[in-house]
């Protein structure tokens, strides 16, 4: 962290050094992605040369990123990338919505948390996935029951890591502000909400991981749009290089998701280093 | 116009069976007078002082500022505790601005009135600072100004000083009750530093240990600033300890059958 805090520091320094110094500060993670990728393809040479396999050669990087430029070329791939993001969102807002209220009162109310420890920790160990008959009965369309699913991924971790943030509440910060006049709303607005930002933030952040996880399975179920949908109809035509390419836009859109995340939790950390 | 304390019989227990943590407490505090309390710790010194602040009901008795019972927290009579206890995610300024927030002022009103008292408690230059950069002294020199903003008619101060280091130890001694003055404030200060007592009060009130009761009282008739060693405030200085050890020693004398007769006190105190 603080080397590429450095490396990335606007200060003075000239343009040419600033470049040169922010390639260094990417020198490991490329390595980590050029490791992967000869991995990749070690595989898909494998898998070419074996009788038994050859079939699936398509796997292999070569095929895949032409299938890649194509899907983004034809425009194809954007109506699927928005169906699976507006899947997403729209469940983690249900999540946001629901997790922080509850997670703030069983974090204020220590009762709260003792009658909801049990439910809440039995319910979190089932998969959202599991979910699934119950919300195909439960929901009139396929995408309110893949929202639902995520929701039901999304709202753990928003309750647990809220309730830990109002816990870990200075008391003091409470009676300073009791002792200046706060109104129970101005105590929520100015003292509660700023103080577990950051908590709920690592939350979300942990909820998107497993809802993003969760989406693409949900999506193999009823829907024709979104990722999950495009890996299971490219199985099923048998377009092994577009399914590979899925997989790939699956991956960095996950990982630009979590990076959002991190922003916004750096955004909101009041901590001084 | 400063406010005056009334503490009308006062008695707390913490549980209705537990032991009596202050028992009838009954004194009159001035308006603008500037008063410490000094105890042995755990003798009921801060359960008093956030009664005055509505921050704690007493069982019994009750206590009024200007003559209205104060039975919840108030910006106008306003604490300050050993801790700052500063907002983290607020600047100097917003911090020191909240109270004023809280009474629903406008952002750029509030602004410009505690920008004054950040002048007045040195912090000038220090506005837009994050106060998690600010030293203890600093930090607490913005509290100070947060308790001053909303113009309380009490300050009560709960050993304020007692983490900071020497020098901005004096400077607030000093600082604190002329600010008190000059706002006309009634000033109730904690402490267990006697110096300090004798420093900032125009009384000190001592308090005695299970159950908690002032036992005894001192004028301070010093001209301001007080130096400690200034004859006068030796003498002050050798009455109070005088004092201060005769209710320790009350205490541990009377340790084994003191149960029994301070339980009949009360009622003989109540009729006198
Ligand atoms: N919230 C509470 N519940 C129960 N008992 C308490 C509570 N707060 C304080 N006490 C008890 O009441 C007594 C007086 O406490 P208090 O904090 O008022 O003492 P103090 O004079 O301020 O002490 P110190 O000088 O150490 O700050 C102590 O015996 C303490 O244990
Ligand atoms: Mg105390």
């Amino acid at each position: 962290m603080s080397q590429t805090s450095i490396a990335l520091q606007p200060g003075n320094t000239p343009f040419p050094a600033r470049l040169l110094g922010w390639i260094k500060s990417l020198q490991y993670p490329l390595l980590g992605i050029a490791g992967l990728l000869a991995l990749w393809w070690f595989g898909g040479w494998l898998i070419a040369n074996d009788p038994d396999t050859e079939a699936f050669a398509a796997f292999a990087p070569a095929p895949t990123f032409d299938a890649l430029v194509y899907l983004v070329s034809s425009g194809s791939l954007w109506q699927t990338i928005g169906s699976s993001l507006y899947r997403i969102l729209t469940g983690l807002i249900w999540g946001v919505g629901i997790g922080v209220p509850v997670g703030v009162l069983i974090g204020y109310f220590s009762r709260a948390m003792q009658v909801s420890n049990v439910p809440f920790q039995f319910l979190r160990m089932i998969s959202p996935l599991a979910w699934m008959p119950i919300a195909v009965l439960a929901f009139e369309t396929w995408d309110a029951a893949i929202i639902f699913l995520i929701v039901m991924a999304s709202v753990w971790p928003i309750i647990f890591s809220t309730a830990h943030g109002v816990k870990r509440i200075d008391p003091n910060w409470f009676k300073v502000a009791r002792n200046l006049g706060a109104s129970g709303p101005q105590m929520l607005k100015r003292i509660i909400m700023p103080a577990i930002m950051m908590d709920v933030m690592a939350g979300i952040r942990l909820a998107v991981g497993v809802a993003w996880v969760v989406l693409v399975p949900a999506e193999y179920l009823g829907v024709t749009s979104g990722l999950g949908y495009a890996i299971n109809d490219a199985r099923d035509t048998l377009e092994y290089d577009t399914l590979a390419a899925v997989v790939i836009v699956i991956g960095v859109i996950g990982y630009g998701l979590d990076w959002i995340c991190a922003q916004l939790l750096q955004r909101f950390n009041w901590h001084v280093e | 116009m400063g406010a005056t304390i009334t503490l009308d019989y006062i008695t707390h227990r913490y549980r209705a069976d537990g032991p009596t943590t202050l028992e009838n407490i009954d004194n009159r505090i001035d308006a603008g007078e500037r008063v410490a309390l000094i105890g042995r710790s755990g003798c009921g010194k801060s359960t008093l002082l956030h009664m005055l602040a509505g921050l704690l009901l007493p069982s019994e008795g009750c206590v009024r500022i200007n003559s209205h019972q104060v039975t919840k927290p108030s910006a106008k009579w306003n604490m300050m505790f050993q801790k700052p206890s500063l907002y983290p995610w607020m600047s100097v300024q917003e911090n020191a601005a909240l109270g004023l927030l809280f009474a629903g002022m406008g952002k750029q009103e509030a602004a410009r009135r505690v920008g004054e008292l950040l002048d007045k408690v040195g912090l000038h230059d220090k506005k837009d600072v994050n106060v998690q950069s600010l030293s203890g002294g600093q930090q607490q020199r913005v509290a100070l100004a947060r308790s001053l903003a909303t113009d309380p008619e009490v300050l009560l101060l709960d050993e304020p000083f007692s983490a900071l280091d020497a020098f901005t130890r004096t400077a607030l001694q000093e600082e604190v009750p002329a600010l008190c003055a000059a706002r006309d404030i009634t000033m109730v200060i904690v402490t267990h530093d006697i110096d300090e007592a004798i420093t900032m009060a125009d009384r000190v009130l001592i308090m005695s240990q299970n159950p908690g009761r002032i036992v005894s009282e001192l004028r301070v008739d010093l001209p301001f600033p007080r130096r400690s060693h200034d004859p006068e405030f030796q003498t002050l200085r050798s009455e109070l300890m005088t004092r201060f050890r005769d209710t320790d020693d009350g205490l541990a004398g009377r340790k084994s059958d003191k149960d029994d007769t301070q339980k009949k006190q009360p009622a003989v105190r109540r009729v006198v």
